[in-house]
């Protein structure tokens, strides 16, 4: 008890937040499977998994156990270094934003007045793993998966921050907690519809979902940048995926959506966290019935969408803003 | 200019329309059978490997052993040997073999037996790990059947 | 450095196949590539030789039977059809009508249930998971209409010389047009889901565009000939069976892209079932299988005869000796000419058009290598 107290408050804090992130992030990758593939079932007018437990719950966990004890096949002639680094790197950047997200009021790890940037800067370094992971595998289908995902990710930052940027000029903060305080009255959603819809489509091509998953088009490239990727390798690319999906679709709740803002709940401060996962997994549920309606776009038409589309309308989306707030 | 905001309005319409047609898949009751649970029945005509006619008069095969299923298959896969025993006057069947690792389910035999001693089996759950086990001892399939 | 040069260091290789998931098969596509592009993709072939054609030559001509339903497992019954009447025509077999009637009914069921999966793989070539499994839902329910008469649901060998094996029941007609109306339901669901989708379109407007003279010079047949604009239809220009006796249309594209064949084959399983429609609405009584010798003996001399496929002409070519044996049997298939244009199609295109030109041209490897 002594050494506890000896300790700073802060760290204390620190580390129970970071238990707390990792295990959710866990969980969020389990439910979102799981969902993903009873919705792509259903969808497709099948029941999904049902073998293991009650309509096959725990499904993903036996997954799971199976891609842990798998081997991690290293090919002949990969770059070790590289092929090693490439999962981790997928997978540690998208744990950090979960600091800043504010799940509720009180619920936030640290509300750093930079957080926006802080979590666009994290997405942006995801990219680099597909391109050390597609780079180090010495192969080319794994190359080309690798450089689709360059091309896609620098070309779709640029509408997702102007998006943003309209939004911050409405409330003048980067601080998340800020920007959802601004919603009380009403949602951003409804002041700025189309910066809403750029970066919801932005963020489906930031995180490499179908209808734009380019650097994994299986028809395609087999798997795309995680080919030669086995076992833990493997499911930290699947890990990082799924969460940075949760993270895009917090982003956009925070930033659209009012974030914890809700019909009113006893101990507010704390269970707007109700509110919040609600408005994210319904958008993660919008991305996955995305994934399962689609074909894929060829990746020149991706980019040319990006700078023909998104790109202009987010700039004079951005104009329009800017001069309605000034007056 | 015009066609470019047709395009993405008509464009954006139409992936609406799409995610309709899942979304309403989504709350439709499903389509497939789980298999090992549940079964459909399998229709009276469905052809499984071929069995030998158990004729309710005799109780026993109607084949009299000459051997143009044999002949006729076009994957070889049958093998008939009838000997006369003892105190008979015709040929009774000792052997019929049917190698199903190479038979096509033409039904050839099935059609060219002249006493129509043949049917197809209805038995569509064959798994095994080796090859012997789908050289199927037809008689004794068919002995089994009588007791 | 000069273009070309820089073109010429950038080169490199890339095996697409034998698996590969959009190769449908073991079909290997060697591609020359620069970057993205595809400068030169050679298909190579033989990976699933079975030898159908030896079989033929080596076993009295009812023994080739079950070999033709395997070579192109997707659409089997044309293929029996291909077979039988070549023996027909080679031994001078008379079919009663109402086993012509019968065999047209379910070559076109079995043409719609192909292009049912042809719809969903392409799809799914092109990324979309859903359509492949509505494509399968309606197609089971060919599979189960036409397992009731053929008993088996893939390999038929259905067909016999002189008819068919197994007379068509009541039942079997009301399924059918249940079935009829049921696909007419669902036309919308596809329509909806991929034709309108503007993303399928991007995918394949423009793309793979194979001129009328290039459709003509490489031998395609089928559906990827008419999705160029011309109209050649076995069952029209150089009708079998009763086909004359039907009226129907023969889709044809405008200019030959992808899209035109996806949308040539959708419009055919609109044309199948009103013949089937039809077929069913005249269905005449009699017997379904006429008297035919035990042993069949081919005159010497060379016979043929053509079908239309699921995937284009299919025809078989055929020298008797005299004996019951076929002294040689050759059988052309649609889709290795509709490969074979391939190389030229697929110059300086992008991968994902590649995948793309690939699906539209509904290929079935084993047939190919027969
Ligand atoms: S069904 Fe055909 S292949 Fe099979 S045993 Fe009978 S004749 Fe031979
Ligand atoms: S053809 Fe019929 S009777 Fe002759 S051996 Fe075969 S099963 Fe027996």
């Amino acid at each position: 008890m002594e050494t506890i107290s000896t300790l700073p408050p802060e760290l204390i804090r620190m580390v129970i937040s970071a238990i707390i992130v990792i295990t959710f992030l866990f969980l969020n990758a389990i439910m979102m499977g799981y969902a993903e593939r009873k919705i792509a079932g259903h969808v497709q007018r099948r029941p999904g998994p049902m073998e293991v437990g009650s309509h096959g719950i725990l499904q993903m966990i036996i997954d799971g156990i199976k891609l842990v004890a798998k081997e991690l096949i290293i090919p002949f002639n990969v770059d070790r270094t590289l092929f090693r680094v490439a999962p981790l790197l997928s997978f540690t950047p998208v744990i950090l934003p979960f600091l800043v997200i504010p799940f509720s009021e009180k619920l936030q790890a640290r509300d750093l007045n930079m957080g926006l940037i802080f979590i666009v800067t994290m997405g942006s370094v995801n990219v680099m793993a597909c391109l050390v992971g597609g780079w180090g595998s010495n192969n080319k289908y794994s190359m080309f998966g690798a450089m689709r995902a360059v091309a896609q990710a620098i070309s779709y930052e640029v509408p997702i921050l102007l998006s943003i940027l309209a939004v911050i000029l409405m409330c003048n903060t980067f601080s998340l907690k800020g920007i959802v305080g601004a919603q009380q009255k009403i949602w951003f959603v409804f002041l700025q519809p189309v910066a809403f819809l750029i970066y919801v489509v932005a963020g489906l091509a930031e995180t490499n979902r179908a209808p734009f998953d380019l650097p994994e088009a299986e028809s395609e490239l087999t798997a795309g940048f995680h080919t030669e990727y086995s076992g833990m390798g493997f499911s930290l690319f699947f890990l990082g995926e799924y969460t940075n999906m949760f993270i895009v679709a917090s982003v956009a709740t925070v930033l659209f959506l009012g974030g914890w803002h809700g019909p009113h709940l006893p101990y507010g401060e704390y269970l707007g966290v109700v509110w919040f996962l609600l408005k994210v997994y319904f958008l993660l549920f919008l991305m996955i019935m995305v994934r399962w309606t689609y074909p894929r776009v060829r990746f020149d038409q991706l980019l040319n969408f990006s700078w023909k589309y998104l790109v202009p309308f987010s700039l004079a989306n951005l104009l329009i803003t800017a001069v309605v707030v000034k007056l | 200019m015009k066609q470019y905001f047709s395009e993405l309005f008509t464009g954006g319409m139409s992936l609406v329309e799409g995610l309709g047609v899942t979304m309403k898949a989504l709350f439709m009751p499903i389509v497939t059978v789980q298999y090992p649970r549940e079964e459909i029945d399998i229709s009276p005509s469905f052809r499984g490997h071929i069995d030998l006619i158990l004729d309710p008069e005799k109780n026993s095969y109607r084949c009299i052993t000459c051997g143009m299923c044999e002949k006729n298959c076009p994957s070889n896969c049958i093998t008939v040997k009838g000997e006369k025993l003892e105190g008979q006057k015709k040929k009774s069947l000792v052997l019929f073999d049917l190698d199903f690792t190479k038979c096509s389910l033409c039904g050839t035999c099935v059609e060219i037996c002249p006493v129509n001693a043949l049917e197809y089996s209805k038995e569509y759950n064959l798994a095994a790990f080796s090859r012997e086990a789908f050289h199927y001892d037809i008689l004794k399939r068919l002995e089994e059947r009588i007791k | 450095m000069l273009e070309s040069e820089y073109q010429e260091q950038n080169r490199f290789f890339l095996n697409m196949g034998p698996q590969h998931p959009s190769t449908h098969g073991v079909l290997l596509i060697v591609l020359e590539m620069n970057g993205e592009y595809v400068l030169d993709p050679q298909p190579v072939l033989g990976f699933i030789h079975r030898m159908h054609e030896k079989m033929g030559e080596s076993r009295p001509c009812p023994g080739f039977m079950p070999n033709t339903g395997r070579m192109d497992y997707v659409c089997a019954l044309p293929y029996n059809h291909g077979y039988v009447s070549l023996i027909e025509r080679k031994a001078g077999i008379e079919v009663p009508e109402r086993a012509e009637y019968i065999r047209v009914i379910t070559s076109e069921l079995n043409r719609i249930a192909s292009h049912l999966l042809w719809l969903g793989a392409y799809l799914l070539d092109l990324g979309a998971f859903t359509p492949i499994l509505y494509g399968f839902d309606d197609r089971e329910h060919i599979l189960d209409i036409l397992e009731s008469v053929t008993g088996s649901r893939l390999t038929y060998s259905y067909y016999r010389f002189g008819g068919v094996c197994q007379d068509i029941d009541e039942k079997f007609v009301e399924r059918t047009r249940a079935f009829i109306k049921r696909l007419r339901k669902r036309y919308g669901i596809y329509e909806k889901l991929v034709t309108k989708n503007i993303i399928f379109i991007k995918r394949t407007e423009n793309i793979g565009i194979v001129s009328p003279d290039m459709a003509l010079r490489y031998g395609m047949t089928g559906p990827n000939l008419r999705g160029s604009g011309i109209s050649y239809d076995i069952r029209k220009n150089e009708p079998y069976s009763v086909y004359p006796e039907f009226d129907f249309e023969v889709p044809v594209g405008r200019q030959g892209d992808c899209l035109d064949r996806y949308m040539v084959r959708v419009r055919e399983i609109e044309q199948c079932l009103r013949i089937i429609e039809q077929a069913l609405d005249r269905l005449p009584e009699g017997p379904i299988r006429s008297k035919v010798p035990k042993n069949i003996k081919l005159s010497p001399g060379d016979c043929n005869f053509a079908v239309e496929a699921a995937r284009g002409e299919l025809s078989y070519y055929l020298i008797g000796d005299g004996t019951s044996t076929p002294y040689r049997l050759k059988v052309r298939v649609p889709s290795y000419s509709n490969l074979s244009c391939l190389p030229e199609l697929g110059r300086g295109i992008l991968l994902p058009d590649l995948v793309s030109i690939l699906g539209s041209f509904d290929l079935v490897i084993p047939e190919i290598d027969r």
